[in-house]
C-alpha cells in the first residue's frame, strides 16, 4: 500500500472526467459511429457537429439567448442585493433577522412550484418568449443568493471604513460607489458567478417562459433528440459548447471563491 | 476650536451609555480621555464628530450650535484602533481622499500629500496599498488622512493601542508634535493613565459614562476631586483604606498612626477613605516622614527595574511599587514605608477633603 496513495485519488479524478471526456469523444464523431461502434477515442474525426451549430440560427440563438438573459439576470440580481446587503449589514431594523432568513427560504422551494405562476403572469403582461421575462424569473432565487453571499462579504469591513469616509466628506453614494463597492469587489466576483451558474443552468423556468425568440441553448438541445432522430454528435458538440462559459467564468473568480468559502458564505 | 458639550446626553434603548454631561474643551490643545473600556470614551467622541446624535444637549463648536449638523460638514477628523485606511486606494490616494473631496486643486494635494508623508515618514509607501503596509504604517496612513486636511477638531480614538510597545513609544512621542503647529483641537481616549501622563495636556477621566474631572493633567492626577477619578487615573490602582481621626493623629487602624497635618487640621473627627498611590508606599527608602506598616506579601512581579508587590495590610489588599528589584516569597512580612504627605483623604461621599 505504501507507494499506492495516487490511486484513490486517480480513480476518483477519472471517475468524475469520464462523462465529460466521453461527451467530448462523441462531440467528434458521427452519429454513426456513436450508435454503431464503441471506441474510446473519434474513429473518424470530425468538425461538422460544431460546424452546424456555428451556421445554423436555430442552434447559436439558443446560445445567444441564454447569455442575454444570463447577463441581464445576473446585472439585475447584483444591482438589487448590493443596497439590500448593506442595508443587513450595517442597520438593526425590525425583523432584519426574520427577514434575512425567509429571504434566503425563497431557495428551498423547486422552481417547478413557480412555473405556473410565473408562466400566467408574464403571459398577461405580455413578457412571454422575452429574455426579461426569464431574467427576473431567476432573480427571485438569486437575488436572495446575492444579498446572502455580499452581507457576508460586507460585515467583513469594519463600519468604522464607512465613517472615515463621512468624515473625510464624501457623502453615502460616493462613498458607496467609490470606496466600498471596491472594498468588497472579490465577494460581488463571487455573488455575480453564483447568479451566473444558477441562471445558466436552469432549465424548467427557462424552458416554460419562452418559446421562439428567447429560447435558451439547454430546450434547443431536448428538440433536437426528439423531433430529428438521434443527432447524438450535434448534440454532444452542443453540450461541450455549454460547459465553456462556466468553466470560463470558474477560471476568472477562482481566487474570490476561495475567500468567499474563507468567509463561510459561499 | 472651542468644543463644548452643553448637557450632551446618550441613551440607547433603556441603557444610558452618557449620562448629561457639561464639558469645554482647550481649545487647540490636548485633550484626553481617560476611562476603561466601556467607559463611554468613545461615544463621547461621536458625539462630537455627530456620527451620533445625541439624546439630549447640544454640541457647540466656536460658539456655534452644530447639533443637526451632519458629519461631513462639521470638519473633523478621526483615526480609529483599527488601522482603517481605504483598501482600494493607495497610500497616496488614501491620504489625498479628503482633499479630493473637497475639490482642492491637484497641484496643491501633491504638495499637501508630499509634506504630510515626508512627516509620517511615508514617503517611500505612497504607492502601496495599505494591505501591503506594516501595522504601524497603516496607521501612520490614517494618521496623515487627519492631519492633512487640517482639521480644527481632531479625534483620536486610542490610536496606539493596536500596536506593539516600541512603535507606541514612538508614534506617542510624536503625536503632540505633530498637532502641535496645526492649532487644531485634539481630543485623545485613552485607557493607559500613564498615556494619559505622557501626554500632557489636558484630561478628562470618565467612569461609567460620566465625566468625572476635567482639568490641567498633572493637577487631575495630583489632586483628584474624588475617589473615582483617582481611581480611574492610577495605575496600578491606588491603595484605599479607612482611617479614623482622632484629634491631632490619624489611625489607620493597629498598622499605623501618624499626625495630622496643619493642613487638615480643620477636619471633624471621623472616618475617613485614604487613597495612596502605590509608588509612595515602598519596600525601600526612609522617608523623613514615612510611616513603617507592615503587610502580608500575596503575589510579587518584579518588572525590569521595579518591584510590583501585592500586599495585604490591615486588612486591605495594596499594591506597592519600589524601584530595584526586591526578590519577595508569598506570606512573608514586608515592611512598607507610607509617605503619608503624599496621603489624600476622601470623605464617606468620595469627595476629596482639603488637598
Amino acid at each position: 500500500m505504501k507507494n499506492q496513495k495516487w490511486l484513490v485519488p486517480t480513480f476518483y479524478i477519472v471517475f468524475l472526467m469520464l462523462p465529460i471526456y466521453w461527451l467530448l469523444n462523441m462531440s467528434f464523431k458521427t452519429t454513426n459511429e456513436i450508435l454503431g461502434t464503441f471506441s474510446m477515442f473519434p474513429l473518424e474525426f470530425t468538425l461538422d457537429n460544431y460546424k452546424k451549430i456555428f451556421t445554423d440560427p436555430t442552434w447559436y440563438n439558443g446560445y445567444l439567448n441564454s447569455i442575454t438573459y444570463v447577463v441581464i439576470n445576473t446585472l439585475i440580481s447584483v444591482t438589487v442585493a448590493l443596497p439590500a446587503a448593506y442595508a443587513f449589514s450595517r442597520y438593526r431594523f425590525l425583523g432584519d433577522k426574520h427577514l434575512f432568513f425567509w429571504l434566503l427560504t425563497n431557495r428551498m422551494a423547486p422552481p417547478a412550484v413557480f412555473a405556473l405562476p410565473f408562466f400566467q403572469l408574464y403571459s398577461a403582461f405580455e413578457l412571454f418568449d422575452t429574455h426579461i421575462a426569464v431574467a427576473l424569473a431567476h432573480c427571485l432565487f438569486n437575488i436572495p443568493l446575492a444579498v446572502w453571499i455580499l452581507e457576508g462579504f460586507m460585515s467583513g469591513v469594519p463600519k468604522e471604513l464607512d465613517e472615515t469616509a463621512y468624515l473625510d466628506g464624501y457623502s453615502f453614494w460616493r462613498f458607496f460607489v467609490r470606496i466600498f463597492v471596491p472594498t468588497i469587489a472579490a465577494g460581488i466576483g463571487v455573488a455575480a458567478f453564483f447568479c451566473f451558474m444558477y441562471s445558466w443552468v436552469e432549465l424548467l423556468l427557462a424552458k416554460t417562459l419562452t418559446s421562439v425568440a428567447a429560447k435558451p441553448i439547454a430546450a434547443t438541445m431536448t428538440r433536437t433528440a426528439s423531433t430529428a432522430g438521434y443527432e447524438l454528435g450535434l448534440l454532444a458538440a452542443a453540450g461541450t459548447l455549454t460547459i465553456i462559459p462556466g468553466a470560463v467564468v470558474i477560471y476568472f473568480v477562482r481566487n474570490y471563491i476561495a475567500k468567499g468559502f474563507a468567509l463561510g458564505r459561499v | 476650536m472651542g468644543i463644548e458639550l452643553k448637557q450632551v446626553s446618550k441613551r440607547v434603548g433603556a441603557e444610558i451609555h452618557i449620562h448629561p454631561t457639561d464639558l469645554v474643551l482647550d481649545a487647540g490643545g490636548f485633550n484626553v480621555l481617560l476611562g476603561t473600556t466601556l467607559a463611554g470614551k468613545t461615544t463621547l467622541m461621536r458625539l462630537m464628530a455627530g456620527l451620533e446624535a445625541p439624546s439630549g444637549g447640544e454640541v457647540w463648536f466656536d460658539g456655534k450650535n452644530v447639533t443637526g449638523i451632519p458629519v461631513q460638514k462639521r470638519s473633523v477628523a478621526m483615526v480609529y484602533q483599527a488601522f482603517i485606511n481605504y483598501p482600494s486606494f493607495t497610500v497616496f490616494d488614501n491620504i489625498a481622499s479628503p482633499l479630493r473631496v473637497a475639490r482642492v486643486a491637484r497641484g496643491e494635494i501633491r504638495t499637501r500629500v508630499g509634506k504630510i508623508a515626508e512627516l509620517l515618514r511615508l514617503t517611500p509607501m505612497l504607492d502601496r496599498l495599505p494591505a501591503e503596509l506594516s501595522g504601524g504604517q497603516q496607521q501612520r496612513t490614517a494618521l496623515a488622512r487627519a492631519l492633512v486636511k487640517n482639521a480644527p477638531l481632531v479625534l483620536l480614538d486610542e490610536p496606539l493601542a493596536n500596536l506593539d510597545y516600541k512603535l507606541r513609544e514612538e508614534l506617542r512621542d510624536e503625536l503632540p508634535k505633530l498637532f502641535q503647529d496645526t492649532g487644531a483641537t485634539v481630543v485623545y481616549a485613552t485607557s493607559e493613565p500613564l498615556e494619559a501622563l505622557m501626554l500632557g495636556g489636558h484630561t478628562a477621566t470618565v467612569h461609567e459614562g460620566r465625566i468625572t474631572q476635567y482639568g490641567a493633567t498633572a493637577q487631575v492626577y495630583r489632586t483628584p476631586n474624588t475617589l473615582l477619578t483617582a481611581r480611574v487615573f492610577s495605575d496600578p490602582p491606588i491603595n484605599t483604606a479607612t482611617v479614623d481621626k482622632q484629634g491631632d493623629t490619624f489611625v489607620f487602624g493597629d498598622a499605623a498612626h501618624w499626625p495630622v497635618t496643619e493642613k487638615y487640621a480643620v477636619l471633624p473627627n471621623g472616618i475617613y477613605t485614604l487613597g495612596i498611590r502605590p509608588h509612595h508606599v515602598t519596600v525601600t527608602g526612609e522617608h523623613a516622614d514615612g510611616v513603617v506598616v507592615r503587610g502580608i506579601v500575596q503575589i510579587a512581579e518584579i518588572s525590569g527595574s521595579e518591584s510590583i508587590v501585592r500586599v495585604e495590610v490591615a486588612g486591605n489588599s495594596w499594591v506597592s511599587r519600589s524601584h530595584g528589584v526586591h526578590p519577595f516569597e508569598v506570606g512573608d512580612t514586608v515592611e512598607l514605608h507610607m509617605q503619608v504627605q503624599r496621603c489624600l483623604y476622601f470623605d464617606s461621599g468620595g469627595e476629596l477633603v482639603a488637598s
